[in-house]
């Protein structure tokens, strides 16, 4: 059939606006950006994800031959079914699963405790050195999170599992009980130790936000003390609980280190451990499902926590900036608990690094003896005899290659992600409204609800094999970084996010009214604007990347090797002092990393966790 | 600068919702037009479609001779190359920058001489009385001060077009009289074509050549300052425009230039109409006499309101009230009887269902 020319033309002209229109739609900079973040995401979290589910419910290379009638490749539900029936399951996933529930249970509560307790001294009361209690309450938070728990093992090892004992026992000559040395006990005391930097961060912000005169009123109807704080204070910082709450419960129910150190030895494993184990048996597979059964975890507590902390309970604006706040009086309790605070502080840093600096000393593990001191472990020439033949640390090139892969990893990491973190901020922030911008906004928080060692797991899952035209990373440098910002990714959009949100709109409307195109408009408005923002993410990220196991432990090979998982090598192979000696440098390296970092920005690490 | 802007049939949605109902304006060069209406009447958007910072759903605008978006051609020019400036409700002056980088952005990316910057900084800054403040961060300045400077910056790259969203709105009574004051001169001065959105109808009568009133999306009038004030085109701009509020009275034609407005009737051009219809007087339009006079109705005063210049009284009679202006302190007390007279020729007749101006009558 002929169309008459006449009536194609305006066909024509239509489709030539329309597809103009569509073309003005996309080169808008929000869109672009919000399509590559799409890009970048897919291939960062969703493809992983997929990997990781249709893992579990296809056969493996090593089932063919265990498993009559497996074929590789095709869909199966043995893996699920085996995870979850019969004594396999008890032993490999609901054992593990109780205790890191327990863990994180224990964990919380005590560190609810802790952290809570020192926040309503800081901010409400009228003790001294408050300051000084606030700058120690965030060191913890600076040192691995495992860090604890190798001091712990310097202290209580006994000879259970063998090898040499701890300074206890070595000491008093008496053995100390299993349960203090090893399982639940020591790793919820050291975990809470370092967990309870969140509560105190929370809960101080939640209590500085709360305008006095609520409570003076509550003081004013006759209510005492401790009914105020029960029926006033509390319920307004519960939104904040909660939040501290489920962040450490789902952070904890993922964590590697410490059950690594003080678990493990005496088979008290939990998710994380299993995991790995798992993994290191072959059964990709069964670790997938572990991992799955991880991530569900975590989105039923974070989804938890987001209905409990809902609009209608939340009372963050509630009184408003610019209040008065009147100190409860402590009088007499005063200096007492000042005393209290700051022993119970320093003990837990103190003791605890004194502890692992002595350690570095000793040439024989577990010998307490004046004339076992020595600087072989620090400076000391290649002997045979000790330390498998490897020189002291610092003639060590190979510390000093994974001390700078360490560092390079946490610049990488935080220079990508405060940067994706400005571009995520911008698209979403402008965007918002559309269901392009939603849709960012969304993918860029799954990471958050994939716990560290099962994100490790989805790479693995992934980047194993090559995909397109990308080669296989695993085993490469680039992989821990791409590991590394993903994870990050929730922390880049949340404080891009807000950062962007303090860039009125009209400021960058402002300039493009006034001829400024895309990239000026980023590179004299935005960029500048949002650079307070752009640091303060860096720093953060440079902290926690410096400090990440779970996250990495599955994805190092020898060459790329860091210092947190050489640490776990070190302890694994029962050369505690080596182990030691590189968690100091890592602490060492990551306060100086923050000392000059802060200083050129004056961002500090409050201000990145978004206080 | 003779620069006309012309808009066809603009429409703009959000979600289901029209913002903007095929709304189509005419804007003569040199004119100073406000877009007036209540929060949500699609003014803003309005002008941030011109501005070229909305995508609207449907029609054209042209700036000058220019055609700078067309949904069916396709065509949406980038705010840059619009040769327009925007002054924002919150001043919108870059935090990170001194008063002089605030000005001379628009310019450094014209790549303009530096000697030639700086004169320009100079003369903007004299023509909105700011001299002396190049060094200043905007937060070291006072609200008037950087609204000025906002207004500075939008000078010295001289734009055809001069868009303002609010401008005034954030500023003291005070103030905001001067900058009407300063307004008014500049684009005296300048001749650039304005448009001006705000939500004082003060602002928009004293400062305006020609209104526009909206609501809902679609402009309900599109006149100069007197005629919206005294022929305003529906019931919602008569009742919108004017403080106190017009006196709006339910009546049914009852015969040739007759309105029955039940306690009396009233003598007004009725043209062709009949049936239920609105009479709508102005406060001050309304005589007030202390004695019987003919062709005066008695009321009651209810209430008397001086307020120095002028005096309000509140008329009753039955169920009807009405709202009275006069000039200075009015001697009348409450509860007086009073006897009010009405000019036909300053009653508006409308159309009670359509709420249309039926007989304008002059």
């Amino acid at each position: 059939m002929q169309i008459p020319a006449t009536s194609s033309q305006p066909f024509l002209l239509k489709l030539q606006a329309s597809s103009r229109r569509f073309f003005h739609w996309l080169t808008k900079p929000h869109v672009v950006l919000a399509l590559i973040m799409l890009g970048l995401m897919a291939i960062m979290v969703v493809n992983p994800l997929y990997q990781l589910v249709e893992t579990t419910f296809t056969w493996q290379p090593v089932d063919t031959s265990r498993i009559p009638g497996a074929v590789e490749g095709e869909f199966t539900l043995f893996h699920w079914i085996r995870m979850s029936t019969g004594i396999f399951g008890r032993i490999y996933t609901y054992n593990p699963l109780m205790h890191s529930m327990t863990i994180a249970m224990g964990t919380v509560v005590f560190a609810l405790m802790i952290g809570g307790s020192l926040a309503w001294l800081v901010v409400r009361t009228d003790m001294p050195g408050r300051k000084l209690v606030t700058s120690l309450a965030v060191l913890p938070y600076i040192m691995p999170s495992w860090t604890l728990a190798q001091a712990w093992l310097v202290l209580f090892k006994n000879r259970t599992v063998g090898g040499a004992p701890g300074m206890i026992e070595s000491i008093l000559g008496v053995s100390p009980p299993d349960w203090l040395s090893y399982g639940p006990v020591p790793i919820i005391i050291c975990c809470a130790l370092h967990y309870y930097t969140f509560f105190f961060l929370f809960v101080s912000a939640a209590l500085m936000s709360i305008d006095s005169s609520l409570e003076e009123a509550g003081e004013l109807m006759g209510a005492d003390r401790w009914r105020i704080l029960r029926k006033i204070t509390l319920p307004l910082v519960l939104p904040a609980l909660l939040s501290g709450f489920i962040m450490t419960f789902s952070k904890v129910m993922g964590t590697f280190g410490g059950p690594n150190i003080l678990g493990s030895p005496v088979r008290y494993y939990v998710v994380a451990t299993m995991i790995r184990g798992s993994l290191a048996a072959g059964d990709k597979a069964d670790a997938f499902v572990l991992a799955i059964v991880l991530i569900m975890f975590s989105m039923v507590t974070i989804s938890l926590n987001q209905r409990l902390t809902g609009t209608r309970r939340s009372y963050e604006t509630i009184g408003g900036r610019g209040f008065v706040s009147n100190p409860s009086k402590l009088r007499n309790m005063k200096k007492v608990l000042f005393v209290v605070v700051i022993s119970f502080q320093l003990m837990v840093l103190v003791v605890p690094l004194g502890l692992l600096i002595y350690d570095t000393f000793l040439l024989r593990t577990g010998d307490y003896s004046l004339s076992n001191l020595t600087l072989q472990n620090w400076i000391g020439q290649p002997n045979p005899l000790y330390n498998d033949g490897e020189p002291g640390v610092l003639l060590n090139p190979k510390i000093y290659k994974t001390a700078w892969n360490s560092i390079r990893l946490a610049l990488y990491t935080s220079f990508f992600t405060a940067m994706l973190g400005v571009l995520l901020g911008y698209s979403i922030v402008k965007g918002r409204g559309t269901r392009l911008a939603k849709l960012v906004d969304q993918l860029a928080y799954i990471p958050y609800v994939i716990p560290g060692i099962a994100f490790g797991a989805v790479y693995i899952a992934m980047f194993a094999k090559k995909i397109g035209p990308l080669p296989s990373l695993y085993g490469t440098f680039a992989l821990l970084v791409i590991v590394s910002v993903a994870k990050h990714l929730p922390y880049s959009s949340r404080s891009g996010v807000s950062a962007m949100m303090q860039v009125g709109h009209e400021l960058e409307e402002a300039a493009q009214v006034s001829g400024a195109s895309v990239w000026q408009r980023f590179k004299r408005v935005i960029f500048p604007l949002t650079m307070s923002g752009f640091i303060s993410g860096f720093l953060l990220t440079f902290i926690t990347t410096m400090r990440e196991l779970s996250l990495i432990i599955l994805l190092v090979t020898r060459d790329t090797q860091l210092l947190a998982s050489l640490t776990m090598r070190y302890i694994e192979a029962g050369r505690d002092q080596m182990g030691n000696i590189v968690v100091l440098i890592l602490i060492i390296i990551t306060i100086i990393g923050n000392a000059i970092i802060s200083r050129f920005s004056g961002g500090s690490l409050k201000k990145g966790l978004g206080m | 600068m003779e620069t006309t802007i012309r808009i066809n049939n603009l429409t703009k949605k959000f979600g289901k919702v029209f913002a903007l109902d095929h709304v189509s304006l005419d804007i003569e060069p040199e004119t100073f037009v406000t877009l007036l209406g209540p929060s949500g009447c699609g003014k803003t958007t309005l002008l941030r479609c011109v501005a070229g910072l909305e995508d609207p759903d449907g029609g054209e605008i042209y700036i000058g001779n220019k055609l700078v978006f067309s949904y069916d051609k396709g065509i949406s020019l980038a705010s840059s190359k619009r040769d327009l400036g925007l002054v924002f409700q919150n001043y919108a002056l870059w935090p990170h920058m001194k008063v002089d980088k605030n000005i001379t952005f628009a310019l450094e990316i014209q790549k303009m001489p530096k000697a030639e910057m700086e004169k320009r900084v100079k003369e903007s800054l004299k023509e909105v009385q700011m001299e002396g403040f190049e060094d200043r961060y905007p937060r070291e300045m006072s609200g008037g001060q950087q609204q000025r400077i906002a207004l500075a910056r939008m000078l010295a790259y001289r734009p055809k077009v001069f868009l303002m969203d609010e401008p005034l709105s954030n500023l003291d009574a005070r103030l905001r009289m001067d900058m009407r004051t300063e307004l008014k001169r500049l684009h005296h001065l300048s001749g650039a074509t304005t448009i001006y959105v705000t939500h004082d109808q003060v602002e928009a009568l004293t400062m305006s050549t020609i209104i526009a009133i909206m609501k809902g999306g679609v402009v309900q009038q599109f006149d100069t300052p007197d005629r919206v004030y005294h022929f305003p085109a529906s019931l919602f701009v008569a009742d919108f425009i004017g403080n106190p509020k017009v006196n709006l009275l339910d009546g049914v034609v009852s015969g040739n230039n007759s309105v029955d407005l039940g306690n009396f009737k009233i003598t007004v051009n009725t043209g062709n109409a009949n049936g239920s219809v609105v009479v709508g007087i102005r406060p001050e339009d309304i005589a007030i006499f202390s004695e019987p006079l003919p062709g005066a109705v008695e009321f009651s005063a209810y209430s008397v309101l001086p307020s120095g210049a002028d005096s309000t009284i509140i008329a009753r009679l039955g169920e009807m009230e009405l709202t009275v202006r006069v000039m200075g302190i009015s001697k009348i007390q409450m509860d007086d009887r009073i006897w009010l007279k009405f000019n036909p020729e300053t009653l508006n007749l409308y159309d009670k269902t359509s709420g249309n101006l039926i007989a304008p009558n002059n």
